[in-house]
């Protein structure tokens, strides 16, 4: 201490029985952003240690995945692309869906898988979340740079025309849809704690999810009316429109319904944030 | 002690708190227990998910870790914390250190804190150590500037020297342990929490660990909070002191007089008359058991060093058996096996009823500590087989008090067993 004067008032803790009912104590998360980015680094490090192909797995899982998916839907299902390659339509679909999808699940355990740690010292929990939204984010990226190298190959071939204006757009999808991710995981790992029967729903759910969500077809399968209508309320079409729209220049935006997804995605942070903060208080003594 | 530190500025302050553990429905885990449950209370019958245990703090199906807590911590005081199992320490340790939140009132906290509830938390063993000391480090509230700074500290403190670079999981276990520790001791926090850490590692490591704890209280002016069941580390580390029992503080003060009461309200839980019925029997046969065990030496379980204690059993039968013969096999406290002493052949007639046997055990050379007593009842055929009645385990404990401290020097366990020989008898002297 006599070589490092603290004032020890920026460091004042109360701690009271009594529950507010919304805290996001944001400060307190920017204090601990080192933290964050140790736990993203720490998810890249540890996933592909011991690993003869090591990274090159990132790439490897889309491709193959994208791959099938190209022979099973659009092969033999005979589902059309837009007119988009097929490779290209589903790369960028499955690096959409398992952005969002892996902040789902991933979130969704994050009280128990850290049981451990959380029983044992206090960081602001939600580093963790946080930490699983930016490597999902940077899985996403390193899935573009494979998207972009078969983009060269068909923008070549003058086969895609990505409406380039519209990238400015991805940052704003990955912010909702990380979001939104983020929101339905704490929810869901909040509510595990009790009960774990949900966890199990989750990887079921969340591959359900998939299907009713244009990742392996285009909207545009879909048809028009009701069924449309119906598609477009789930929160995460609107925003893999977007992104598709951008990136590959195919379906269409709706704007309407993108808004109404974001004011989804609010409502359900709002709500996340408020049950994850009730939970981490206590969740030790349940978990 | 209220004197001297009227003036200090306040580090820590708990007013009225209490933490509740709900008995019974703590998270089974699933719906169909909570629903069983719920089924259960509408039929006016039994919860099935109920835990049964007895104590007082048990109110109704509620569970009173910590009933009241108030407690000021001024700055740069080493507190020590100290109490028997589920006196409430650890409770403490977990609210002070925002693991969990408490029931009832408030505590407020001045400077950061490190809670050392266990070293090493977060250590990933694919990680190399240095990347496990970032993340360690920054776990326990550092930043990376931070952490960058003290990392030669760090490194040199934990004697890893060039394995720093490689993943954990090839670390010996000293290795690892020592290197969480050094990550953090070397935080910049101004208060440290602490439970019995510092039982790892080798002698000399923890010599070096008690003495920059020592530092960080005393030159370093950090607030330090102890928890420990190793009195000897209290007294050398700690300049005030806490006793817990039952939830509720029943000591502040002076560490040496704390140490007493901590004591005498652990022995004070020896019984001198035990009713074995209510014990668990290993093993049982339905026609002779062991219902009663009195220590009738005047000091009853509590010995002093070269005692012998006496007692009285009684054993009910079905059956006449006249070669019944009783072992007792005498554990140390840590449940390792010391010495033996069985009854003669022919001493334990047994008729139906009620018998009773007095009889002594001579103890005297068991070096002074906590013991306990399994005993069994048991026959002998005469080709040497056993056949054995009755078996129960922990079924008296026995404490020897050391007597004859030399030089203030305790009996050193690991080095000297747990067998204290009668005095070396010099039976000859030669000079030239």
């Amino acid at each position: 201490m006599h070589n490092q004067p603290v004032d020890t008032n920026n460091f004042h803790t109360h701690i009271s029985a009594k529950r507010k009912w919304f805290e996001l104590n944001l400060k307190e998360v920017w204090r601990y952003r080192d933290l964050i980015v140790l736990f993203t680094k720490r998810t890249f490090a540890v996933t592909y240690k011991q690993t003869i192909l090591g990274p090159a797995w990132i790439f490897l899982n889309p491709l193959i995945s994208s791959l099938i998916y190209a022979f099973v839907f659009g092969g033999i299902a005979g589902i059309g692309t837009d007119g988009i390659p097929s490779i290209l339509f589903y790369l960028c679909s499955n690096a959409v869906w398992i952005f969002f999808s892996t902040c789902v699940t991933q979130n969704a355990t994050t009280f128990t898988a850290n049981a451990a740690v959380y029983g044992k010292v206090y960081f602001p929990r939600l580093a963790t979340p946080i930490s699983n939204v930016l490597s999902s984010i940077i899985q996403f990226g390193i899935q573009m740079v494979l998207v972009l190298m078969f983009m060269i190959y068909y923008l070549v071939k003058g086969q895609v025309h990505p409406n380039w204006g519209a990238w400015a757009l991805i940052p704003l999808v990955l912010l909702h849809l990380g979001m939104m991710g983020l929101s339905f995981g704490i929810i869901i790992s909040s509510m595990t704690t009790k009960y774990r029967d949900l966890s199990i729903l989750v990887t079921f759910g969340v591959s359900l999810w998939m299907y009713i969500t244009p990742i392996v077809y285009p909207m545009s399968s879909v048809g028009d009316g009701l069924m449309k209508t119906i598609f477009m309320i789930n929160p995460v079409t609107p925003a893999v429109e977007l992104l598709r729209y951008a990136v590959l220049g195919q379906g269409s935006v709706h704007w309407g319904f993108y808004g109404l997804s974001c004011g989804l995605t609010a409502v359900l942070f709002l709500f996340g944030v408020m049950i994850f903060n009730r939970v981490e208080k206590t969740f030790m003594d349940t978990v | 002690m209220e004197n001297k530190t009227k003036n200090r500025p306040i580090a820590i302050q708990l007013s009225g708190v209490k933490k509740m553990y709900k008995l019974g429905q703590i998270g089974g885990g699933t719906l169909t227990a909570d629903l069983q449950s719920w089924w259960a209370r509408v039929r006016g019958r039994e919860d099935p998910n109920t835990k049964i245990g007895t104590d007082q703090r048990l109110i109704g199906k509620t569970f009173m870790a910590l009933n009241g807590i108030d407690l000021t911590i001024y700055k740069g005081e080493a507190l020590g914390i100290i109490g028997t199992n589920g006196a409430g320490k650890s409770t403490l340790l977990k609210l002070l250190s925002r693991v969990t939140a408490p029931t009832e009132g408030e505590i407020d906290i001045n400077g950061r804190i490190t809670s050392m509830l266990e070293v090493g938390t977060g250590f990933n063993g694919e990680m190399t150590g240095r990347e496990n000391v970032y993340l360690n480090g920054a776990i326990l509230g550092m930043t990376k500037a931070e952490i960058d700074a003290k990392m030669d500290q760090i490194i040199e403190f934990s004697e890893v020297g060039d394995f720093i670079d490689t993943p954990v999981k090839r670390y010996s276990s000293g290795m690892y342990v020592k290197l969480a520790f050094s990550v953090a001791a070397h935080l910049d926090s101004e208060i440290m929490i602490m439970d019995e850490v510092l039982a790892v590692g080798d002698m000399k490591f923890q010599r070096k660990c008690l003495g920059r704890m020592g530092d960080a209280a005393g030159t370093e002016g950090r607030t330090v909070l102890y928890v420990s069941h190793n009195m000897n580390t209290i007294r050398q580390l700690c300049t005030r002191c806490v006793v817990l029992n039952q939830g509720k503080i029943i000591y502040d003060g002076d560490v040496e007089e704390a140490i007493g009461i901590y004591m005498q309200n652990e022995i004070r839980d020896l019984s001198k008359d035990i009713d074995l019925t209510s014990l668990k029997h290993v093993l049982k046969s339905p026609d002779v058991c062991m219902e009663r065990f009195t220590f009738t030496n005047p000091s009853g379980p509590m010995l002093q060093q070269r005692e012998r204690f006496s007692f009285q059993i009684r054993i009910r039968s079905k059956c006449c058996m006249n070669d019944m013969r009783m072992r007792g096999m005498i554990f140390f406290a840590d449940d390792t096996p010391v010495a033996m002493a069985t009854t003669k052949l022919g001493d334990m007639n047994i008729v139906p009823g009620s018998n009773m046997f007095s009889g002594e055990i001579n103890v005297s050379n068991l070096a002074p500590g906590a013991y306990h007593v399994k005993l069994a009842l048991y026959c002998t055929n005469e080709y040497g087989g056993e056949q054995l009645f009755d078996v129960i385990e922990h079924a008296a404990h026995f404490t020897i008090t050391d007597t004859r401290v030399v030089n203030g020097m305790a009996w050193n366990h690991p080095r000297w067993g747990r067998t204290s020989l009668d005095d070396i008898l010099i039976t000859g002297t030669e000079y030239t």
